[in-house]
């Protein structure tokens, strides 16, 4: 994996990635379209919501690549783009072992600490 | 450290980073960690080939504290940042930033430390200025170095 390397667009895609994800009913969306390829009429089934509305939040997923639409132009169905989801995954892995990595040595740290520490109320298990 | 907590990593929005982990030890000795130098020296960012040369913390609402990480090439990382706000064991709100700006501005972090039967949750919430500046973080010199270390990691814990 290599980091350093990302530029500018990649940060930009990223935000955008990372922005449409932050709304729960286009979490929801995506969550669908994993399971096959669907219809703005499908897709506003489960919803409370408008059709309108919910091609508010495609709109927001397509320009973040996280979707697009199928050739059939009665149907338009919208289909998971996994690229982007899997570079914003690649990210937070990076970020995951800096943090991992420090966790691990302050759990053995922590083993150090209670082993000196003066006995008192709580037993261990 | 078998027995090594998940840890969570989540967006809450689009300008935080938010992490949680559960450590087996009461809230008051993950609390001293958190703060104590000789203690966050021992495990903070420590990795093959880095030291952590500087590590100072004025633990008092607008104290600072700075810490300094040495690579194997000599290069060195620096950050720092003031506390805005201290409720010992409970909770830190500090400023983050970084020597090198990869990214405009400075963060706030806001650790709160929970304890229930023994064990203590630690989630860490980083706001960012922007999303630009939460995305910039991409560029660390952080996340790029733990990429290329991570492989000698099992070494470093087998010997720590």
């Amino acid at each position: 994996m290599e980091l350093s390397g990302y530029g500018q667009a990649n940060a930009q895609r990223l935000d955008a990635t990372f922005a449409a994800l932050a709304d729960p009913t286009r979490r929801a969306i995506l969550a669908r379209l994993a399971s096959g390829a669907a219809s703005v009429t499908e897709l506003a089934e489960p919803f409370a919501m408008s059709q309108p509305a919910i091609s508010k939040h495609l709109k927001v997923l397509e320009r973040a690549g996280l979707i697009s639409r199928g050739r059939d132009a009665q149907r338009r169905p919208r289909r998971l783009e996994a690229a982007p989801l899997a570079e914003a995954n690649e990210w937070l892995e990076a970020y995951r072992r800096f943090w991992e990595a420090s966790y691990a040595h302050l759990d053995a740290l922590l083993e150090e600490l209670k082993a000196k520490a003066p006995k008192k109320r709580r037993t261990k298990r | 450290m078998k027995d090594a907590g998940k840890l969570d990593i989540t967006t809450p929005s689009d300008r935080e980073i938010a992490m949680t982990r559960t450590f087996d030890a009461p809230r008051r000795l993950v609390f001293d960690a958190f703060t104590r130098p000789e203690l966050i020296k021992r495990w903070l960012g420590v990795r093959a080939g880095w030291t952590m040369p500087v590590c100072e913390v004025d633990l008092r609402v607008g104290g600072t504290y700075r810490y300094v990480w040495r690579g194997p090439k000599g290069n060195d990382m620096g950050m720092g940042g003031v506390f805005r706000e201290i409720v010992a064991p409970e909770r830190i709100v500090a400023t983050e930033k970084f020597d090198e700006s990869w990214y405009p501005g400075e963060a706030v972090d806001t650790t709160v430390f929970v304890e229930k039967g023994g064990r203590t949750t630690v989630t860490t919430t980083v706001r960012y200025e922007s999303k630009e500046a939460r995305d910039g973080v991409l560029r660390t010199p952080m996340a790029t170095g733990v990429a290329e270390s991570y492989d000698k990691l099992a070494e470093v814990l087998a010997s720590a």
